[in-house]
């Protein structure tokens, strides 16, 4: 209690300590892997910040993969390191995002609204179909579902909702349920 | 003039002299310290902290049942504690074997720690519980003398 915050709206991501973002892996130098999270500058993520990495035991990242995890650096003097361990040592969901899917961008306001609890938006979808979502703090989220089609249908509701009203989408989901 | 080492005592009474020197130059200020003001603005840059958010990771009916356990688990932190109570009923081995177990391991690790005659003694009531088609004799001489004497190979 007693907290207060700007509520601001923005496209831009400004990496901030304990936040937990997509990265797609742009290179590897030695036994640093640089991500690309959306920033000024690309985060460095250690081989062995990974659950059961030791230095014989490396984990199989390539470049161009996907990988969910948390900042532990993260200022303006330096450039941002991530983590796919957390304070205890687990993985708890973070790490290398599996094979297929659809990796879009969206504005933080919206991944504000998503994230919040109770999202409307959210539990209309999950009636939808099964599949699967991953949300990162940097405006961008990853979906998968069965089929190529439910994919994109998932990602253009959620590309849209930023300027759908409620019974827009309401009216959208309606249609898609029914067909 | 070069002293080859000054008395410690001429070398302290110079520092000191030094110091006072020194110190009468330097400005100071005659102010009273001001208190520092404990500021009770603490900066946050990360939305985490303001609002309740919920764990990026997530799955729908079903799709990957691994995030969804995840989903209860990240979910329900903030909320009960209840789920401890859970991990201890789940451990690998019960505490009744334990139990067992420890009392077979004292056991094993003792002998190790025996001297030789006592190792000797032990060795033989094993055989003795073995021998079960021999009769009579539980001594353990005889077996051993068998074992020492040279078996003569038969022509």
């Amino acid at each position: 209690g007693g907290a207060y915050w700007v509520d601001s709206q923005q496209k831009r991501y400004v990496p901030v300590k304990g936040d937990h973002v997509i990265g797609i892996v742009t290179a590897k130098a030695g036994d640093v892997f640089r991500l690309d999270v959306g920033g000024s500058e690309p985060a460095s993520l250690s081989y062995l910040a990974f659950e059961g990495a030791t230095k014989r035991n490396r984990p199989n990242v390539q470049v161009g993969d996907l990988i969910y995890g948390q900042f532990v650096v993260a200022n303006k003097d330096m450039e941002p390191e991530m983590v796919c361990i957390d304070s205890s040592g687990k993985s708890s969901g973070m790490g290398i995002i599996g094979q297929d899917g659809f990796l879009f961008k969206v504005s933080l306001g919206l991944i504000r609204k998503l994230l919040a609890p109770k999202c409307e938006i959210i539990q209309e979808l999950s009636q939808l179909y099964p599949f699967e979502l991953v949300i990162g703090m940097n405006g961008r989220i990853w979906v998968k579902a069965k089929t190529v089609q439910q994919t994109l249908i998932i990602v253009n509701i959620l590309e849209a909702c930023e300027y759908m009203t409620a019974e827009q989408r309401k009216q959208a989901l309606a249609k898609l349920s029914g067909n | 003039f070069m002293q080859r080492g000054l008395d410690s005592q001429t070398k302290k009474q110079l520092e000191e002299e030094e110091k006072k020197i020194i110190s009468e130059e330097h400005w100071y200020l005659d102010v009273p310290d001001l208190k520092e003001k404990e500021s009770c603005i603490i900066e946050e840059r990360s939305f985490l902290r303001c609002e309740d958010l919920v764990y990026g990771r997530m799955s729908f009916k079903g799709f990957n049942p691994e995030i969804e356990k995840l989903m209860i688990q990240m979910n329900s932190k903030g909320k009960e504690e209840g789920i401890e109570e859970d991990d201890k009923m789940e451990a690998d081995v019960s505490d009744e074997e334990m139990a067992r177990r420890y009392e077979t391991l004292v056991g094993t690790i003792g002998k190790k720690f025996l001297r030789k005659r006592d190792q000797r003694v032990l060795k033989g009531d094993d055989e003795d519980e073995d021998g079960e088609v021999e009769e009579g004799s539980s001594n353990t001489r005889p077996s051993k003398r068998a074992k020492k004497m040279f078996l003569k190979p038969q022509d």
